[in-house]
């Protein structure tokens, strides 16, 4: 609207008759916020692009691809194996899931069946990042909604999971623990001595997390009702996880599917009914509960011991002590990791349950050591397609609210 | 072949062209112009009640003079099985019917198609690029012709010792 129009519109005086002024004019059209990209509250890199009409939401469209790094087109340049590190990188809160999603999907695609102690090692090391994925994302979502409190201690039991991993695999964040076939090292006894000690630990910890919550009439007020979203739309949508589950849907791939230890070990599955940031938030603390008793579980039933990888030499990596001691094993380790194994033609799908939602790995191969086409279905980029049908007729103060319920990470979304 | 395939065969027998059944996973190829009547087919039949989109992608295949591939993946979370969807379309004529008005998070998911491959949408509510800058305009990156190393600005640096990848 050009300037002069502004500036009669709004106060009509007539000269010769200044009495009669009338009341001036407002401008009601809406207005174009953009929340920037750099936001301290959109969970990395987003920008969206709000239309207001006051304080209400009329519109939201986000803009995304600042975190774009071309993961997709890398893994065709690559081997399978060389690949496992960039999947650290996606959602880079619990990396270790995207590793364990990748490497489900190379082992169907492979025909690879995983031996029983690695499947209970991998199924402890992802229900530890499970915990620490809903610790960040309720700690960053207390504190957009402005609880800081609840940021502080949910950090701090973090770090004591982190330092685990660090023991683990040697990385807290960028952690590429997970190998196709199964997983790199196995746990030593302090490991295991301290895992227990942590799963003694923690439930009084979350218990410490919801009080401050719970019943706090700020955290309702903003939560309850905020962000609702039907059963209908969020299966439409192909929304999954806690966001689909506070819908009232129940799917959970870990059921459904029964992939690694979890057929084995009884859990129950938090599913809301609202459809609103509360009921994905009781759905989230409850999850962490129900990871706390999977992990336990798979302690006490796991194998005192047996192989980490499988045997398949073809494909699977050579112990690392005996790479440079044994000559076969040096050839595997080079053959493997210069020209790969040797794919069968065909495609595969495989998703798996992370904390975010079903991260999945559509892989197409057509023979030879490197992807075809490696196709990675990030929950998060597909909650960003909901974002503007649940974002409408809220005011902006809840926009953060709603990216904090979606728990999205841009690092996945964009890829 | 599986009885899904076999009722798509009976119901669309023009569209059809093969169906595929490797490690599980059910994969139905049909003809372009009868792929918005299957995803519909798949999405109201009782039997089939294929209600969520898992993922909309997209393969090259240069070789082939229907040089593109398309590609739907759906699961229906009341009947939990699975379906792989898929369509061919020339380089030419790219373009392929929108499924937003059946499934709705079709929507960013062939935006990303189309930023990544080309590939447009008939009757898509907002097609444009979504990850990279909406005024790219240096191609489709994931096609196999489009360099691992990108294009545009960095390639007009010179460097030394280097060979071209």
């Amino acid at each position: 609207m050009k300037l002069e129009d502004q500036r009669t519109s709004v106060y009509r005086v007539d000269p010769e008759h200044p009495e009669s002024a009338t009341l001036p004019t407002l401008r009601t059209e809406e207005l174009l916020l953009n929340m920037g990209p750099q936001h301290p509250s959109t969970h990395g890199v987003l920008k969206v692009i709000l239309e207001l009409e006051g304080e209400r939401i009329v519109k939201a469209t986000p803009v995304m691809g600042f975190l774009h790094r071309g993961v997709e087109k890398l893994a065709e340049d690559g081997t399978y194996h060389q690949f496992i590190p960039h999947t650290d990188r996606l959602d880079y809160v619990c990396a270790m899931y995207n590793n364990f999603a990748y490497c489900r999907a190379v082992e169907k695609l492979m025909n690879i069946t995983v031996p029983e102690r690695a499947e209970y090692l991998r199924t402890i090391v992802a229900e530890v990042q499970r915990i620490i994925g809903h610790q960040f994302w309720l700690g960053t979502q207390a504190l957009d909604i402005g609880a800081m409190t609840v940021f502080f201690y949910t950090f701090r039991d973090r770090e004591i999971l982190l330092d685990w991993f660090d023991e683990l695999c040697g990385a807290r964040l960028t952690t590429s623990w997970y190998r196709i076939g199964g997983v790199e090292r196995d746990f030593t006894p302090s490991l295991i001595e301290k895992l227990r000690r942590f799963l003694d630990y923690f439930p009084p910890k979350i218990d410490e997390y919801v009080v401050f919550l719970e019943k706090n009439r700020i955290w309702l007020a903003r939560t309850k009702g905020v962000a609702v979203i039907s059963a209908e739309d969020a299966i439409s949508f192909g929304l999954s996880g806690p966001t689909l589950r506070g819908s009232g849907v129940d799917y959970d791939l870990r059921k459904y599917d029964g992939y690694a230890a979890y057929p084995r070990c009884e859990f129950s599955v938090p599913v809301g009914k609202n459809g609103d940031t509360y009921d994905r938030y009781w759905i989230r603390v409850q999850e962490m509960r129900e990871s706390v008793k999977i992990v336990r579980q798979c302690l006490d039933q796991m194998p005192a011991e047996g192989p980490i990888m499988a045997d398949v030499p073809s494909v699977t990596l050579p112990p690392k002590e005996r790479v440079f001691t044994n000559l076969d094993s040096m050839i595997q380790q080079f053959k493997l990791f210069s020209q790969g194994f040797d794919a069968p033609r065909g495609e595969i799908y495989c998703g798996t349950e992370a904390h975010k939602g079903e991260l999945g790995f559509y892989i197409v191969s057509a023979g030879g050591g490197k992807p075809y086409r490696l196709k990675i279905r990030a929950p998060s980029f597909i909650h960003m397609g909901a974002f503007d049908h649940m974002s409408r007729g809220y005011m902006i103060a809840d926009a953060v609210t709603i990216f904090g319920t979606y728990d999205i990470v841009m690092g996945e979304c964009d890829r | 072949m599986s009885t899904l395939a076999q009722h798509i065969q009976r119901e669309f027998p023009e569209g059809f062209v093969k169906a595929v059944e490797w490690r599980g996973d059910l994969t139905v190829t049909v003809r372009r112009e009868s792929l918005h009547d299957v995803a519909g087919f798949l999405h109201d039949d009782p039997e089939m009640d294929f209600d969520y989109i898992v993922h909309v992608s997209s393969v090259d295949w240069p070789d082939d003079v229907e040089r593109f591939e398309v590609v739907y993946e759906f699961y229906s979370i009341r009947k939990r099985h699975r379906i792989r969807l898929k369509t061919r379309v020339p380089e030419s004529d790219c373009e392929v019917t929108s499924l937003t008005d059946i499934w709705k998070g079709a929507d960013f998911m062939e935006r990303e198609v189309y930023d990544m491959m080309g590939i447009r949408f008939r009757n898509h509510p907002d097609l444009r690029r979504i990850l990279m800058p909406d005024d790219y305009d240096e191609g489709y990156p994931l096609r196999k012709d489009f360099p691992l190393r990108g294009k545009g600005w960095r390639d007009t640096f010179e460097f030394l010792d280097e060979k071209v990848l």
